[in-house]
């Protein structure tokens, strides 16, 4: 090796590396560090009983999802003709019920606790978004059941999608575009949008009390 | 400082913490919303009411069949003049004010009645049946006075019609000139199950649209009468419910109460709000009440109601508890 190319091995990246990679590296350091993504401990004004809401509608999601991947792989008619098949539809028939109602109770506790005090107004709207959107999906898997609910709810939500114009858009009579919807973009979206705002809750952390008053540094 | 440029470790300064598990917590909830599923499932199961189909419904209630086929045929129905998204009728057309959205959007789901329900189908089943091919040329080549006094008096006719022991219906004597002809292939035709197939056929081997079938099982009076029996209507709160003793979409209640109330169910209507728009008003309510519930954080008033009504006493009663124990004494805040 020469002395000139023994000059060229670079050195070892520094925080004052840049570049994209390192920007963003720092933003996320900076945002959600490990220790807060991962805490060991919480604030004591936390051990109420609404908070338990939050992750108990993360936890029926997590069933939903996992109900929906096997009801999917095996086809949209198998619940139809199978026990088994039938048992896997109850449940994600009944996670899905479950979690709208933690989901809801999470959403109203976050309501009469004000929530999105001290700069947390994106996390509750985060919140909003992945309600509506999950009706959305809940809609979807009401119409591509292949029963007579389905070709109920559809003939009926028909009018009101039309009246919107959205009816050429999103035909809630065409099977094939409900379900794409449904197993893809629809849960996509949901689990995309739940990250995010467990990713803001762990950010911001937990918001204090009402007439808590905090103690900031001038 | 503002509160929302803090960072965190400043945020809950003076505030205690406390022993945290995180994943214990998760593998606890997700232990525990299983088990609970699991035994709803096991108990309580799910709905699986059997679909309707062409098939059934013309085995079941085969005048109400014709009566809707002939309707297509004549353009009578709903769906024949129902608008955007399916024809340039305008019947079902909902506007408020100047405010047009289902016009303005045009025809994307084309649906012709007399052809796509009726004419289309027993063409393609015309193979080996010259007496249909016969009826359909001389249906196609007469005037649609002539076409339309026929199926008048088809219609009339099926008011007095009887169902037959095997199925058929029999219409009394008239002048339906080929209508007749064309009406009992079409009973035919359904009650072997080929029209449910027949309206799903298009230029393309795969077939998961299934619009046509269903615009035109709506508007026939049968799937009505099923969804009344199993209380499924509008005024039954049906679009949030499902066949059984079902929850259903509960979490649609809102939306399913504006149909059950006036300006909404009022043909008189208020402020341009009536029945004849109502799932157009309905929809923009909810989308006006979803806007709000996404700003509250920014709306004075709503932001304020948990100040005003302390529900908050009762979510962190434990915490005012300790800071009044700590007050009284005298334990200074960190």
């Amino acid at each position: 090796m020469t002395e000139d190319s023994a000059q060229a091995i670079p050195e070892p990246v520094g925080d004052d590396a840049t570049g994209w990679t390192a920007a963003v590296r720092r933003r996320v350091e900076k945002t959600l560090p490990i220790s807060e993504l991962l805490p060991t401990t919480q604030p004591s004004y936390v051990g109420s009983w609404v908070y338990v809401f939050g992750v108990v509608t993360i936890a029926a999601l997590f069933w939903v999802v996992l109900s929906g991947v096997v009801l999917a792989f095996f086809g949209s008619a198998w619940w139809h003709v199978s026990s088994l098949g039938h048992f896997f539809n109850s449940i994600h028939f009944w996670s899905v019920q479950m979690f709208f109602i933690f989901m809801v109770l999470h959403l109203w506790g976050q309501y009469w606790g004000a929530g999105w005090r001290d700069g947390r107004a994106k996390t509750w709207m985060v919140g909003v978004v992945i309600f509506a959107v999950s009706v959305g999906t809940a809609f979807t898997g009401y119409v591509v059941q292949q029963n007579f609910d389905s070709q109920w709810i559809a003939i009926n939500a028909k009018d009101a999608i039309n009246a919107t114009g959205f009816g050429g858009l999103f035909n809630a009579l065409n099977f094939g575009q409900m379900y794409g919807l449904h197993v893809m973009l629809f849960p996509i979206g949901v689990t995309l949008l739940v990250v995010l705002h467990i990713i803001q809750v762990r950010a911001k952390g937990v918001v204090r009390p009402i007439d808590d008053p905090m103690q900031v540094a001038p | 400082m503002k509160t929302s440029k803090v960072d965190k470790k400043t945020y809950y300064r003076s505030v205690r913490m406390i022993p945290y598990d995180l994943l214990k917590e998760v593998t606890i909830a997700l232990v525990g919303v299983l088990g609970l599923v699991l035994v709803l499932s096991a108990v309580l199961s799910s709905p699986d009411v059997p679909s309707v189909t062409l098939q059934t419904w013309s085995k079941a209630d085969p005048v109400d069949f014709l009566t809707t086929a002939s309707g297509e045929l004549a353009g009578t129905t709903v769906v024949a003049s129902y608008g955007p998204p399916y024809n340039s009728g305008s019947g079902s057309v909902q506007t408020w004010g100047p405010l047009a959205p289902q016009q303005w959007a045009g025809v994307h789901v084309p649906i012709n009645a007399p052809n796509d329900f009726v004419l289309q189908p027993l063409t393609q089943a015309t193979a080996g049946d010259s007496q249909l091919a016969l009826a359909l040329a001389t249906y196609n080549t007469a005037s649609g006075d002539q076409q339309q006094k026929w199926l008048a008096n088809y219609t009339t006719g099926l008011g007095t019609a009887t169902v037959a022991a095997d199925g058929g219906v029999n219409v009394p004597a008239g002048d339906y000139g080929p209508v007749t002809v064309l009406m009992d292939r079409m009973l035919t035709l359904a009650r072997s199950g080929g029209l449910d197939a027949l309206l799903l056929t298009s230029d393309h081997f795969y077939q998961t649209d299934f619009s046509r079938p269903l615009l035109f099982l709506i508007d026939g009076g049968y799937i009505a009468t099923l969804a009344e029996q199993q209380k499924l209507i509008g005024s039954d709160w049906g679009v949030m419910n499902e066949t059984g003793r079902y929850p259903g979409q509960a979490w649609l209640w809102l939306y399913t109460m504006w149909y059950q109330i006036p300006p909404f169910t009022s043909h008189t209507g208020f402020l341009g709000i009536s029945s004849a728009n109502t799932d157009l008003a309905v929809v923009g309510v909810m989308l006006l009440l979803t806007a709000l519930l996404l700003l509250v954080p920014f709306i004075p008033g709503l932001r304020d109601i948990p100040r005003w009504i302390p529900i908050h006493k009762l979510i962190w009663r434990r915490h005012y508890a300790d800071m009044r124990r700590r007050a009284a004494t005298g334990v200074q805040k960190a």
